[in-house]
C-alpha cells in the first residue's frame, strides 16, 4: 500500500499498478481508449493524460500519460489541472475529427465508449472542417458488422484478436490517418472470439450482426443475471430481450470465470430461444389442443394410472428440474439422460474430483497455470473459454521475463518485446491439430489409446512407483519425461482433459497425472476437466441411472411410461435403439422446449421454458453452482419443467426457491445451491431489482397496436428481480445484477465501476457456490490405485491398415445441440465429413470429396472424404454432435474395410 | 473462389536465402515482397497469399506489412515507376514544375498508369539529394537536377531503352 | 584541416575499393581494438572521444554502449540507422555510396564494444546505389576477414547483413526501425525496455546513425585526444550540408562547431544571384528556423540549442526571401502527416489537421482563429505528449514559423469583414 496525492486529496492505494487503473479504482472518472484492464497498456491513444509533480514543491508538473504511469508512495498527481483537461479534450477533438457522428444511426449508440468519453471530457464544438476520411467496409461474417468511418484507431481490437486470442485475420493495414482494420479480403473472422470486439472496440466500428437484425437500443433491453448454456464452462451472461424476443447476450463479467470475453458460441448461440421449433402449447398426439388446465390434468392421469414410470434426466436442463423428475419418479427410476460413454467417462471424473487430491481451477487459476498439460481434450472446440484462458496462461513465461527486468506486467508491449515468443509450458495430446498448437511447447497426436499411454507414462516419470512398466517407444517415453519435467519444475500445474475423446481411459489417465503429482508435491494438484453441456456435472452429481439401464428396463416390461426430461435421445444413442425404446414404451411425455425428433415421437409433449424464460442452477465444470434468472417471463402455455412435473406429481411447490431448497436439503451434495444467489425475499432498502434499465422507454406504448391502456407489468414473485424499471439501482449484489451502468459509464467499460479491483473480483465477491473441494483422502493410494485398464490400451501399431479407428472431432459452431439453432452460427457450420490423413486415404485410395459408406451408431452413413494432415494416422475422424450425427458410441469403434 | 499462384524455383531459393539473415523468416517479409516487385513488378493478392505462406504469415499480417510501406505496390504499376521527389528542397527548387511537365508528356496524373502500361507516376519524399533539387527517380535509377530540358532528355532517352 | 570522413570520397562520385580504402589507414582502427583492447576499453574510448550521435537526437554515442548488459551471454545486435528520410538530410547516402568499407569497419567495432554476434545495415529502400556499393563492399570485406568468422584471426565473429527498406520517414526512429527490420509494421515501441537492454528480438541492440559509426575507426586509430581536437567546440568533424536557393548546394565535412555563416557563405558559396536569406532549417526539417542574426552560431549542438533550434543531422534547408515561409512550412507539414505511422492519436489526426489548415490558409480560406489553433498544436503535439519524437519534430519548424514569420501567416487571412 502506498499514500498518494490526486488533486489535493489523499488516497491509500495499491502500488504496482498503473495509475489510470488506480484512478478508475478510486472512482475517479479519467478517460481512456487504448488500455483495456485484460489488455493492458501501450499509451497510444493518450486520452488518459494527467499532470505529475516532480515532489512536494513542484507547482508546474508535467504532462504523463496515466495508464503508462506506474504508481508508487509520495507520488502526487492532477486530473483537474487546466492543461490536462485540455489535452484531453484535444485529444477527444482530433479523433471525433474523422469520426462521422452518426449516433442516431450507429448501433452502439446508447452504450458507446466514444460517446461517455467525449461526453466525461467536456468536448462539445467542433472547429475541424476538413473532409473526414471514408473508408469501404467489410463483409466479416455472420457475426460481426464492420463500419470503419467510426474507427478511432486505437488499436485495441488488433491487440486484442492477435495478441489475446492469437487470430491472425484482423490486422491494421496502411499508416498515417488512412489506417484500417479489417480482413485481408472479405470474409467472415476466423477466430471463435470474435464476438468479444463488439464490446472491446469503444464504438460503433465492430457490431453485432446478429443483433441488428432484432436491433434494440441498450436501454430499451430488459436483462437478467444468466448463464450460458452453450457448454460447461458456465460463462456469465447478459441476454437482453424486447418484445418477448432474446435480442442478444452480452458478457457479464465474472471475476473466476468468464471475466470480460465470451466465445462465439455462447455469444451468438442464443437464437434457439427465438427458433421456429420452440414449443408453445402442449402437443398431444392426433388430438387437439386442451388447454394449460387440460393438460396438466391429462399428465396427472396419465401418471396415475400408469405403472412403471421412469424418468430420464437431462444434462442441459436446471438442478431444480432434474431433482422435480427425480422427486416424481424415485430415485430408483431416475436416469441420467447421458451417452453411454459419456456416462462412463463423467462418472470417472467425478470419482477423481470427490476422492482425489485434485482442485479444479478455475478460468482465473488457469490463467496462473505455468505448466500444462492437455491430454485428449480439444479445449478450443469444445470449452472454448477455456482455451482463452489456457492461452493467457502460456503469458507467465513472459511476465516472469518482465518481472526480472522489472518491467510492469500491464507495460503491454514492452512485455511482449522482452518475451518475444518464449512461453510457459504447455503440452497438448490429441488426434488432430488443436487451435492451441500455435502456443505449445510440444504437441503429440494420437489415438485415444495412445493418448492414454502417454498420460500413464508421464505418470510413471513422476513416481515410477506408480505404474508397472508397461514397454513404450523411446520417443514417446522421452516426450513423457520432459512432460512430468515441467509439470514437477512448475509452481502452478494444471492437468487438463475431458470427455471429448470419448475414452475413459485418457480421462484415467489425466486423473492419474494429478494424483501423481500432488501426491509428489504434497498438496492437491489443479486440474481442469471438461464436460459437454451446462449441467452435465450437476446432473451426474444427483446421480443415478444410466440410459442404457432406461433401455433395458422398457425392453423388459418393467417400465410402461417414460417422462424425458430436456433431452432429444437421439442425441445420446443408437438410433435404432432409441427408436425402439420409444416405440415400446406405453406412454412417452417429454418436456422440452424443442420439437425435437424424441418429441415428435411423444405422446405427449409439454411446453417448457428455456434458461431465458426461467430461474434455475447448474453446476458448470468447475463445480460451481450458478443461479440463472428469468429474462423475460414465458408465454403461451409454457412453463417451467419442474412446474410441470411438481403440479403433476403434487408437489406443493409455488417458487422456484422451494424446489432448490428441497433440493438441498434432500441431496448433500448440494447442500451449498441456496447459497449461489440471494434468495427470492432480497430487497435493497425495500425494492426488488429492476431488469429493464431506469431510461426504458415506451412502455406504455409498447403494446399499444393491441390494446388501448397500458398492460401491467407481469409480476415476478419467484425471484429478487422485478419485470419493470423501478427499483434499486444501487448495491446490487453480483448475482442478482442484469447489467452494468453507472453514472457517465454506459457502455460495457461501466464494469470497472463494480470491481473491487479492476480486473479481479466484482465487489461483493463473484456469484456462484463451489461445491467440490479437494477431499482429505491420502492420495498415495489414488495415485497408484488406478492403472486398470493399461493393459487393454493395445498400441496403434498393432493395428491393420483396413481397419480405422473412429473417433470424434468436434467443432465450436456444430458440436453443441442448442446454438445450432441460431442461424448465424448454422452458417459457420461444417457439413458432415470423414476425415483422413493424406496417407491413409492414399492407401485406401481415396481422395478428397470421394465418398464413403460407414456404419455407425447402428446407422449407415455415405460422407464425403476430407483430407486432414494434421490427424493422427489410422484414425477417422467425424464431426461430433452435427444435427442427426451425434456422436453416441461407447467403446472403440472401427471402420473396417475388409481385411 | 481459389486463387494461386506460384513462385519460380529461383525466387524461392531467393526469399530463403533471404530469411537465413534473420532468426525468424517473417523477418524478410518486406525484402521478400520487394523481391515479389521484381520478378512481377506489383503485389497481387495471389502473390501476397504466396508469400505469406513461403514466411508462415498470414495474408493479413503480410498485408499490414505491405499495406505500411511505400515502397510496395498492391496495386498494377507500369514497366516504369517515375517517383517524383515532392519534399522541401525539391519543391523548393521547382519539384511543381517538373512534375507538371512529366503529367503534361504521359498524359497520366499522379497515382496513376499510361494506357500502354509503360508508365506510373507516383510522389516520393525526399531521395536524400536535396543538393541536387529536383530529384527523380525511375525504378531503381535517381536522377539528380532535373529541370526542364533535363527532363525532356531524359524521358526520351529511356523511351528508347 | 583534416576530414578523415570523407578523406577517401572523390569529387567524381565514384565509390572507394578496399585498396584504396586500406590505404588511407583502412581497417587499423579495426586491427587495433581487437588485438589491443577489450571491449570495455573500446566503450571507454568511444564515451572519452566526446561522439555524440549524428542520428539527430545527439545521444553520446559510448554512453549509449555502456548500458548493453555485458556480463550475460546472450545473442546481441549491432543496427546501422542508414534510414535517412529526414527532408533535407544527404549526409548518409554521401557516406556510403563514397566510403562503405569506412562504415564497415566502424560498424566491426562496435560490434566488438558490445560483443555483438550479428549486425544490420537497415538501409532506406531508396537507396539503391548505396545499397550496390555497400553490397560489394561487405563482400570484400567478408573475403578479407573483416567479417565473419574470426576477424583477423581473433576468436570474434561476426554477421553483418544488409537489410533493405521499403520506404518510410518512421523507420528511422530506432524502435520503430526494430519493428521494421523484424519484418513488421514500423510503429514505434514504447520504452522501457530499452533496445540496449531490450531491441531487436528481444535482445540487447545498439542502434546508430552512419554518420556516428563512420567516426568510429578514426578515434581507434588516432587516438581520443586527436579527435576531440579535430572539432572547434564539440569534438570530431561533422558533415554538414546546405541545400535550397545557394549558389553551391552540397555537403562538407567541417570541424564541430563551425559557424552556420561560415558553410553558408563559404562553403555553399553564398545565396544565388537575386535572393536575400530569410532564414534556415539547421538540422533538417524537423528544427527550428533560425535567422540571419544567427549566422554566427557555432553549428555544435549546445549552441544551436541556445539560439532556439537544435543542430539535428546538420544539413540545413534555406529560406530565401522568394519562398514563402507558411507554404514551406505546409510542405514540410504535409510530409510529416503522411509519414506519421498512425500509431498514437495527436499525430496520425493532429498532423493532418495542422497540413490542412495551413493548407485552407494559403488558399485564402483561413480564418482568425485559425492561427490560434496552429499554435495551440505547437504545444499540443510537443515532447512527451505523442508516443515518439516525430510528431514533436514535426511542431519545430512550425512554431518557429509562427514566431518568426508571423506576418506571411496574417497575409493569408481574408480582410476582417467589418460592419
Ligand atoms: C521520426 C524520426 C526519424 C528518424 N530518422 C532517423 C534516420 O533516418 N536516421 C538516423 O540515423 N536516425 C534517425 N532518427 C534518430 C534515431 O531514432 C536514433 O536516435 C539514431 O538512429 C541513433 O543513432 P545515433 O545515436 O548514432 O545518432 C530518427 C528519429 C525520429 C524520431
Ligand atoms: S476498430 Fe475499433 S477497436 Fe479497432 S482501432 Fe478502430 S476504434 Fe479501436
Ligand atoms: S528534398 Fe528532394 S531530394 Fe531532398
Amino acid at each position: 500500500m502506498a499514500e498518494i496525492e490526486i488533486d489535493g486529496q489523499h488516497y491509500s492505494i495499491r502500488t504496482g499498478d498503473n495509475l489510470l487503473k488506480t484512478c478508475l479504482e478510486q472512482r475517479l472518472d479519467l478517460p481512456y481508449f487504448c488500455w483495456h484492464p485484460a489488455l493492458g497498456s501501450v499509451g497510444a491513444c493518450r486520452q488518459c493524460a494527467v499532470i505529475q509533480y516532480q515532489n512536494a514543491e513542484d507547482q508546474r508538473g508535467r504532462l504523463v500519460m496515466a495508464c503508462m504511469t506506474p504508481v508508487a508512495e509520495g507520488m502526487r498527481f492532477s486530473l483537474q489541472d487546466p492543461q490536462a483537461q485540455g489535452f484531453r479534450a484535444g485529444i477527444i477533438e482530433l479523433l471525433m475529427s474523422n469520426h462521422p457522428h452518426d449516433c442516431p444511426v450507429c448501433e452502439e449508440g446508447g452504450e458507446c465508449h466514444l460517446q461517455d468519453m467525449t461526453e466525461m471530457t467536456g468536448h462539445t464544438f467542433r472547429q475541424y472542417r476538413g473532409r473526414k476520411r471514408t473508408h469501404r467496409n467489410q463483409n466479416l461474417g455472420p457475426f460481426i458488422n464492420h463500419e470503419m468511418n467510426r474507427c478511432i484507431a486505437c488499436y485495441r481490437c488488433v491487440r486484442y484478436y492477435q495478441d489475446y486470442c492469437g487470430g491472425h485475420d484482423l490486422q491494421v493495414f496502411a499508416a498515417h490517418h488512412h489506417v484500417y482494420f479489417g480482413r485481408h479480403e472479405d470474409g467472415a473472422l476466423e477466430n471463435e472470439f470474435s464476438g468479444n470486439l463488439v464490446e472491446v472496440c469503444p464504438t460503433g466500428v465492430f457490431t453485432d450482426k446478429t443483433f441488428s437484425r432484432h436491433y434494440t437500443r441498450k436501454w430499451d433491453l430488459q436483462s437478467a443475471p444468466s448463464i450460458c448454456p452453450h457448454c460447461a464452462i458456465g460463462c456469465n451472461i447478459s441476454p437482453g430481450e424486447r418484445y418477448g424476443t432474446l435480442r442478444r447476450i452480452a458478457n457479464r463479467y465474472h471475476g473466476e470465470i468468464n471475466g470480460y470475453f465470451l466465445c462465439d458460441r455462447g455469444r451468438f448461440g442464443y437464437e434457439f430461444v427465438n427458433s421456429d421449433r420452440r414449443i408453445h402449447r402442449s402437443l398431444l398426439r392426433n388430438q387437439p389442443p386442451l388447454g394449460m388446465k387440460g393438460v396438466v390434468n391429462l399428465f396427472s392421469n396419465l401418471l396415475k394410472k400408469s405403472d412403471g414410470i421412469i424418468g430420464i434426466a437431462s444434462p442441459r436442463a436446471s438442478l431444480e428440474a432434474n431433482f422435480a423428475l427425480r422427486e416424481l419418479v424415485g430415485a430408483e427410476h431416475f436416469h441420467l439422460g447421458f451417452s453411454g460413454s459419456e456416462q462412463v467417462q463423467i462418472a470417472a471424473i467425478l470419482d477423481i474430483l470427490r476422492q482425489g487430491p485434485v482442485r479444479v481451477a478455475s478460468l482465473r487459476e488457469v490463467e496462473q497455470a505455468d505448466a500444462i498439460f492437455m491430454l485428449g481434450e480439444d479445449v478450443a472446440n469444445t470449452a472454448p473459454r477455456l482455451a482463452l484462458s489456457l492461452r493467457q496462461a502460456i503469458r507467465n513465461e513472459a511476465f516472469a521475463i518482465a518481472d526480472r527486468l522489472k518491467i510492469p506486467r500491464w507495460q503491454d508491449a514492452a512485455v511482449r518485446t522482452c518475451a518475444q515468443s518464449q512461453g510457459s509450458p504447455l503440452f497438448i495430446a490429441s488426434f488432430a491439430a488443436t487451435r492451441l498448437d500455435d502456443v505449445a511447447t510440444d504437441t503429440y497426436r494420437g489415438g485415444p489409446e495412445e493418448l492414454a499411454r502417454l498420460g500413464y507414462a508421464v505418470a510413471r516419470h513422476l513416481n515410477p512407483a506408480a505404474q508397472e512398466t508397461m514397454e513404450l517407444n523411446p520417443e514417446f517415453d522421452e516426450l513423457a519425461a520432459r512432460i512430468a519435467s515441467a509439470l514437477k519444475s512448475a509452481e502452478r500445474p494444471l492437468i487438463v482433459s475431458g470427455t471429448g475423446c470419448q475414452s475413459p481411459s485418457v480421462t484415467r489417465a489425466a486423473g492419474q497425472v494429478a494424483c501423481v503429482l500432488a501426491d509428489l508435491r504434497g498438496k492437491p494438484s489443479a486440474v481442469h476437466f471438461v464436460l459437454p453441456e451446462c449441467n452435465s456435472l450437476g446432473l451426474a452429481m444427483m446421480g443415478g441411472h444410466s440410459l442404457a439401464e432406461a433401455f433395458l428396463a422398457v425392453e423388459r416390461g418393467e417400465a410402461k411410461t417414460v417422462i424425458v426430461l430436456e433431452n432429444d435421445l437421439y442425441r445420446r444413442a443408437a438410433k435404432p435403439r432409441v427408436k425402439n425404446f420409444l416405440e415400446q414404451a406405453g406412454h412417452v411425455v417429454v418436456i422440452d422446449h424443442l420439437l425435437h425428433e424424441t418429441a415428435q415421437q411423444a405422446e405427449l409433449v409439454l411446453a417448457a421454458t428455456t434458461f431465458a424464460e426461467s430461474e434455475g442452477t447448474w453446476v458448470s465444470s468447475e463445480g460451481r453452482a450458478q443461479r440463472y434468472f428469468a429474462v423475460f417471463p414465458p408465454t403461451d402455455e409454457i412453463q417451467d419443467s419442474w412446474r410441470w412435473l411438481g403440479k403433476a406429481g403434487g408437489k406443493s411447490w409455488r417458487s422456484i426457491e422451494e424446489v432448490t431448497k428441497d433440493c438441498a436439503e434432500r441431496l448433500p451434495a448440494f447442500r451449498a445451491i441456496t447459497w449461489a444467489a440471494p434468495e427470492a425475499g432480497f430487497r435493497i432498502n425495500g425494492q426488488k431489482i429492476p431488469r429493464q434499465p431506469h431510461r426504458y422507454s415506451g412502455r406504455t406504448a409498447m403494446l399499444a397496436q393491441a390494446h388501448t391502456h397500458e398492460p401491467k407489468q407481469p409480476a415476478d414473485e419467484q425471484s429478487p428481480l422485478a419485470y419493470s424499471m423501478e427499483g434499486a439501482l444501487a448495491g446490487r449484489p453480483p448475482a442478482l445484477n442484469p447489467s452494468v451502468w453507472a453514472p457517465g459509464w454506459n457502455s460495457s467499460q461501466a464494469v470497472n465501476q463494480f470491481q473491487a479491483e479492476i480486473g479481479g473480483h466484482l465487489n461483493g465477491g463473484d456469484p456462484g457456490m463451489r461445491l467440490i473441494e479437494p477431499s482429505a483422502e491420502n492420495p498415495s493410494e489414488l495415485a497408484t490405485g488406478m492403472s486398470d485398464a493399461i493393459q487393454n490400451l493395445a498400441p496403434i501399431m498393432n493395428r491393420q491398415a483396413w481397419r480405422l479407428r473412429l473417433v470424434p472431432l468436434y467443432h465450436v459452431f456444430g458440436s453443441e445441440e442448442l446454438s445450432m439453432l441460431s442461424p448465424a452460427l448454422a452458417e459457420r457450420t461444417p457439413n458432415p465429413y470423414l476425415a483422413l490423413h493424406p496417407e491413409d486415404a492414399s492407401a485406401l485410395d481415396l481422395k478428397e470429396g470421394d465418398t464413403v459408406g460407414i456404419k455407425l451408431a447402428g446407422q449407415q452413413w455415405r460422407l464425403p472424404v476430407l483430407i486432414l494432415p494434421n490427424l493422427t494416422r489410422g484414425l477417422a475422424g467425424i464431426p461430433a454432435g452435427l444435427p442427426e450425427m451425434a456422436w453416441v458410441e461407447q467403446g472403440p469403434v472401427f471402420w473396417d474395410l475388409g481385411g | 473462389m481459389k486463387r494461386s499462384i506460384s513462385f519460380s524455383q529461383a525466387e524461392i531459393d531467393e526469399i530463403r536465402e533471404m530469411a537465413a539473415h534473420y532468426p525468424d523468416k517473417s523477418a524478410a517479409s518486406i525484402e521478400t515482397l520487394k523481391l515479389v516487385q521484381k520478378y512481377h513488378r506489383w503485389v497481387s493478392d495471389e502473390a501476397l497469399v504466396a508469400a505469406a505462406d513461403l514466411l508462415d504469415m498470414s495474408p493479413a499480417e503480410l498485408d499490414g506489412v505491405a499495406t505500411f510501406y511505400n515502397l510496395i505496390y498492391r496495386r498494377p504499376v507500369g514497366r516504369q515507376v517515375v517517383h517524383c521527389c515532392n519534399s522541401v528542397s525539391c519543391w523548393m527548387l521547382g519539384a511543381e514544375e517538373t512534375l507538371e511537365t512529366i503529367s503534361a508528356k504521359l498524359g497520366i496524373g499522379l497515382g496513376e498508369t499510361t494506357a500502354d502500361g509503360e508508365y506510373t507516376l507516383l510522389p516520393i519524399v525526399c531521395l536524400g539529394a536535396c543538393d541536387k533539387a529536383p530529384v527523380l527517380m525511375i525504378n531503381d535509377q535517381t536522377y539528380f537536377n532535373v529541370d526542364r530540358d533535363r527532363l525532356n532528355e531524359l524521358l526520351e532517352s529511356r523511351e528508347e531503352i | 584541416m583534416e576530414r578523415p570522413l570523407t578523406q577517401n570520397i572523390k569529387s567524381d562520385g565514384s565509390t572507394t575499393l578496399l585498396p584504396d580504402y586500406l590505404k588511407t589507414g583502412g581497417y587499423q582502427g579495426l586491427r587495433k581494438a581487437i588485438r589491443e583492447y577489450t571491449p570495455a576499453e573500446i566503450q571507454q574510448w568511444v564515451k572519452d572521444s566526446g561522439l555524440r550521435g549524428r542520428g539527430g537526437a545527439g545521444f553520446p554515442t559510448g554512453m549509449k554502449w555502456s548500458f548493453v548488459p555485458m556480463n550475460m551471454p546472450q545473442t546481441k545486435y549491432l543496427v546501422v540507422n542508414g534510414d535517412e528520410m529526414e527532408p533535407g538530410t544527404f549526409k548518409d547516402r554521401w557516406l556510403m555510396e563514397g566510403d562503405p568499407h569506412q562504415l564497415i569497419e566502424g560498424a566491426v567495432i562496435a560490434a566488438y564494444a558490445i560483443q555483438a554476434g550479428t549486425a544490420y545495415v537497415f538501409l532506406r529502400g531508396e537507396y539503391h546505389l548505396a545499397a550496390e556499393r555497400m553490397r560489394a563492399a561487405i563482400a570484400e570485406a567478408y573475403e578479407n576477414h573483416y567479417l565473419g568468422e574470426n576477424i583477423l584471426g581473433s576468436d570474434f565473429s561476426l554477421e553483418l547483413h544488409l537489410h533493405s527498406s521499403a520506404g518510410r520517414y518512421i523507420c528511422g526512429e530506432e524502435t520503430a526501425l526494430l519493428n521494421s527490420l523484424e519484418g513488421k509494421r514500423a510503429t514505434p515501441r514504447s520504452k522501457p525496455p530499452f533496445p540496449q537492454v531490450a531491441g531487436l528480438w528481444g535482445k540487447p541492440t545498439i542502434v546508430n546513425n552512419v554518420e556516428t559509426l563512420c567516426n568510429i575507426p578514426h578515434i581507434i586509430h588516432h587516438g581520443v585526444e586527436w579527435y576531440r581536437c579535430l572539432g572547434l567546440t564539440d569534438a570530431g568533424t561533422k558533415i554538414y550540408g546546405v541545400s535550397g536557393r545557394v549558389r553551391r548546394p552540397g555537403a562538407w565535412e567541417l570541424p564541430l562547431g563551425t559557424t552556420a555563416r561560415e558553410i553558408i557563405a563559404e562553403q555553399a558559396g553564398g545565396m544565388k544571384e537575386g535572393y536575400r536569406l530569410r532564414g534556415f532549417l539547421p538540422g533538417g526539417a524537423s528544427t527550428d528556423f533560425l535567422l540571419p542574426e544567427h549566422l554566427d552560431v557555432p553549428m555544435d549542438y549546445a549552441s544551436v540549442g541556445k539560439a532556439g533550434s537544435r543542430l539535428g543531422t546538420g544539413t540545413m534547408i534555406i529560406l530565401d526571401d522568394k519562398t514563402c515561409p507558411v507554404r514551406m512550412v505546409l510542405n514540410l507539414e504535409r510530409f510529416f502527416a503522411q509519414e506519421s505511422c498512425g500509431w498514437c492519436t495527436p499525430c496520425r489526426d493532429g498532423l493532418p489537421w495542422v497540413a490542412k489548415l495551413l493548407e485552407d490558409l494559403v488558399k485564402g480560406r483561413g480564418r482568425q482563429e485559425d492561427l490560434a489553433i496552429l499554435e495551440r498544436m505547437c504545444s499540443f503535439l510537443g515532447p512527451g505528449n505523442t508516443f515518439c519524437a516525430l510528431a514533436p519534430g514535426a511542431m519545430e519548424p512550425l512554431q518557429s514559423a509562427l514566431k518568426h514569420f508571423r506576418a506571411d501567416f496574417e497575409n493569408y487571412l481574408p480582410e476582417p469583414i467589418h460592419g
